[in-house]
């Protein structure tokens, strides 16, 4: 039994009613009246909207994303109960491989690709004396592009007829002409090239930021030991960002996992399935039926994907937490 | 006695302020204006077009002062259809292939609107195979049809012209079509023939006419029990034709992902010397895409000569939402009598509604297939004669042709499962110059097998 000098104390702990010097000091019960005095109906306030937010349009929609995933249902007439039939269906899909391997495809292509452009480019454009925020605004420019109308843009330059603007380009050093799009070959690389022009400009932002955080001092030094821009980056610039490397990594990562605009957008997963990722087949099983789609199965595998992006995230976390820590 | 005086007087006066309040409760529910959305044109129609639809709703609200219209842009694909339906976004009247109307009102997704129906005059005129596409499996109806269609080769004159082809003689076997289609390539550098081969349906769609016009067919019977065929070997053979026209003869271009927008388009740009659709597509060539009418050229789809080929048609039904109340359903059915169906039937009608056609600059004589009979259709277009605009002399290669063609409806189990399973085998082929086909062809007729047994 704890003893309590003083009242106050005494509200806050959750110990029997304790005597001192004489007096009793009952312990200060929780009544309606001390919760709204302590502030209590001013948070519930302030949070009720947020709570509504949330619960709303994210824990609702997962709620009912996990019980649709077992049942039958077209939104319209009323759901039947299915068990772990949905499951089945999807891991029995043909499709799913085809899904699966494009979409992993997708993300490592962006990885190999992606992922150094916009480090680069902030390196570089730390590095410029003069202008260095009109470089940034033009880094950032594609990501305030509704992606429509750059998926649009692109799709001119991708015109696989001579014509075409690339093609064009390519055709004065006798090069092509491609069909880019038009090719099982070359639509996903196609895709993943317009992807990384229309998202590098953010984590550029984010790289520059990290970089003004980057002790100048390291790189006097380093100049004056007669270090190179290249050693200064690897021996400096990298591992002061690890933490920021490691955190836009796996964001690119869940991020391409769940890539969906550009492939329905640009080829609605063709030509012959070549640029199906998974978040379109789910969009199919939803979608794809005019007659009203099987949201069971699409929800299935939302959830199978949600699952193995958690999963992997965390493995991601423990593997890095190490490096990440120095 | 007084006091029976004051009762009749009592009486009297009760009397009158209980009819002076149900006359007023009764004007009050007849002034109650009613409003209902409606499909108008597709997004992308020019100011013309929409004026047009605009004076079409100005009258029929004239006529009509207790319902209010209100258009919805509106254009049927799979799955933009699909995710409206789920979402309960769709206008109260809206518009569905004959091929999905009547399973939607059998899942419940379309009002019945068998009574407000069956007192139109005209009712009992109906072709019976046309109105048993929007009746359900209980025979209640669920939808009228909006027109009907038979697939047609439309073609391009001017680049017919310049490649040295008589523009007054479009194709009439594959192996002449394949032929004029290369000599507009190489002659041109444009698309000799194009066909729509997007993964939205559309591709599958297309082949399915190819393959008809050969004399295959992609099913036989009906509902889930129904068995896939699409792998015959007409269907080999089809798409074998597409493969030389596409890597041999180079007569098909560069672009393989055309829908049935983008095709259109396309063609009234200029760039394609033959396409496959429907008859009807003429006003959306107009409406959407301003083809210059003196480019276009309209005939049949070549047939095998055999038993079995024949022409694929199809239409459009239109539908009424089935959360719509009996007000709304009522004004639906008087929107749809208005718009779609009396300018078939009604004299009066059809030459105002031709008046306001021409007047906004729109197509009058599009060429269709008959909703009641070939005798009604014909009187309808002897109606507005005086009012067609379409360039008929170019249609003269359809219009002398078309009823001498075996019409073939679409496959009746799962169509729009049945079209995308081939959606993947005509991309294959069309962008793949080693594509097995007769394996391309096999994993489709699974597929769809499976979607068929599952009622998809």
């Amino acid at each position: 039994m704890a003893t309590v000098d003083d009242p106050i104390d005494a509200y806050w702990t959750d110990s029997e009613p304790a005597r001192v010097s004489g007096h009793e000091y009952r312990r200060a019960r929780r009544t309606p009246v001390t919760w709204v005095r302590g502030g209590g109906l001013a948070t519930l306030l302030f949070l009720l909207p947020m709570l509504f937010v949330f619960g709303a349009f994210s824990w609702y929609p997962i709620v009912r994303t996990v019980i649709m995933s077992v049942q039958h249902t077209n939104l319209v007439s009323p759901a039947t109960w299915v068990g772990l039939d949905n499951f089945r269906a999807v891991l029995h899909d043909p499709l799913l491989p085809k899904a699966v391997e494009n979409t992993a495809e997708f993300a490592g292509l962006a990885l190999i690709f992606g992922y150094p452009v916009p480090l680069v480019a902030a390196v570089l454009m730390s590095e410029a004396r003069r202008f260095r925020g009109v470089y940034s605004a033009l880094a950032y420019l594609p990501v305030v592009i509704p992606p429509v109308v750059a998926v649009l843009l692109w799709k001119t330059f991708y015109d696989a007829s001579p014509t075409g603007v690339f093609n064009t380009i390519l055709g004065w050093v006798h090069l092509g002409p491609y069909p880019w799009l038009q090719s099982q070959q070359t639509a996903l690389p196609s895709l993943v090239l317009e992807s990384t022009w229309a998202n590098a400009g953010g984590t550029v932002i984010i790289y520059l930021a990290a970089l003004t955080g980057v002790n100048r001092e390291l790189y006097e030094a380093a100049s004056v030991d007669g270090a190179s821009l290249w050693r200064k980056v690897w021996h400096i610039t990298i591992p002061q960002l690890r933490g920021v490397l490691l955190l836009t990594m796996i964001l690119q990562i869940i991020g391409t996992a769940q890539v969906f605009l550009e492939p329905y957008l640009f080829t609605s997963g063709g030509p012959a399935n070549a640029t199906l990722t998974v978040l379109l087949l789910i969009f199919d099983y939803a979608f794809g039926n005019s007659l009203g789609g099987d949201y069971g199965q699409a929800t299935a595998l939302s959830l199978m994907l949600a699952a193995f992006l958690a999963v992997f995230s965390l493995a991601y976390l423990r593997a890095t937490r190490s490096w990440s820590a120095k | 006695m007084k006091s029976t005086r004051m009762t009749a007087l009592l009486a009297v006066i009760v009397t009158s302020l209980l009819a002076v309040f149900a006359s007023s409760v009764s004007s009050a529910a007849t002034a109650k204006t009613v409003t209902i959305s409606v499909a108008s044109l597709i997004p992308g129609s020019t100011p013309a077009a929409i004026a047009q639809f605009n004076a079409q709703v100005a009258e029929f609200q004239k006529a009509n002062p207790s319902i209010k219209i209100k258009p919805v842009e509106y254009q049927w694909t799979g799955p933009t259809f699909a995710a409206k339906l789920a979402a309960g976004t769709l206008p109260t009247v809206f518009e569905v292939p004959f091929t999905d109307a009547r399973t939607l009102g059998d899942n419940g997704q379309l009002a019945d609107i068998t009574t407000e129906v069956t007192n139109l005059p005209y009712f009992s005129k109906y072709n019976k195979a046309v109105l048993a596409e929007g009746t359900t499996a209980k025979g209640k109806i669920v939808a009228l049809p909006k027109g009907a269609y038979a697939q047609a080769l439309h073609y391009n004159r001017k680049l017919f012209v310049a490649a040295g082809l008589d523009p007054n003689k479009p194709p009439t076997t594959w192996a002449q079509l394949a032929a004029d289609a290369k000599q507009i390539a190489q002659a041109t550098g444009k698309t000799g023939y194009a066909e729509m081969a997007k993964d939205d349906n559309t591709a599958g769609w297309i082949f399915t006419t190819v393959v008809y016009s050969l004399g295959g067919r992609m099913e036989v019977g009906r509902g889930t029990s129904a068995q896939a065929t699409l792998n015959n070997p007409k269907a080999v053979t089809a798409l074998n034709m597409l493969k030389k026209m596409r890597w041999t003869d180079n007569s098909m271009g560069s672009n393989f992902d055309y829908s049935w927008g983008d095709i259109n388009q396309s063609f009234a740009a200029g760039n394609i010397g033959m396409y496959i659709s429907g008859s009807d597509v003429y006003t959306n060539l107009v409406s959407a895409s301003n083809i210059d009418p003196s480019i276009y050229g309209l005939g049949t789809i070549p047939l095998a000569k055999n038993k079995t080929a024949g022409v694929l048609g199809g239409g459009t039904e239109v539908g009424v939402r089935p959360d719509a109340n009996a007000a709304a359903r009522a004004a639906a059915v008087k929107w749809i009598d208005f718009f779609y169906e009396r300018p078939l039937v009604n004299k009066a009608q059809a030459i105002r509604n031709a008046q306001t056609l021409v007047a906004s600059k729109q197509p009058v004589g599009v060429p269709a297939l008959p909703l009641f009979n070939k005798k009604q259709y014909d009187l309808a277009n002897t109606w507005i004669k005086p009012y067609i605009n379409v360039p008929l002399a170019q249609m003269k290669p359809f219009n002398t042709n078309i009823f001498n063609q075996q019409l073939v409806p679409e496959p009746a189990a799962s169509t729009q499962s049945v079209y995308h399973s081939l959606d993947a085998a005509v991309e294959a082929v069309l962008t793949d110059k080693n594509a097995n086909i007769q394996q391309l062809l096999d994993a489709a007729n699974s597929t769809a097998q499976g979607l068929i047994s599952q009622g998809k």
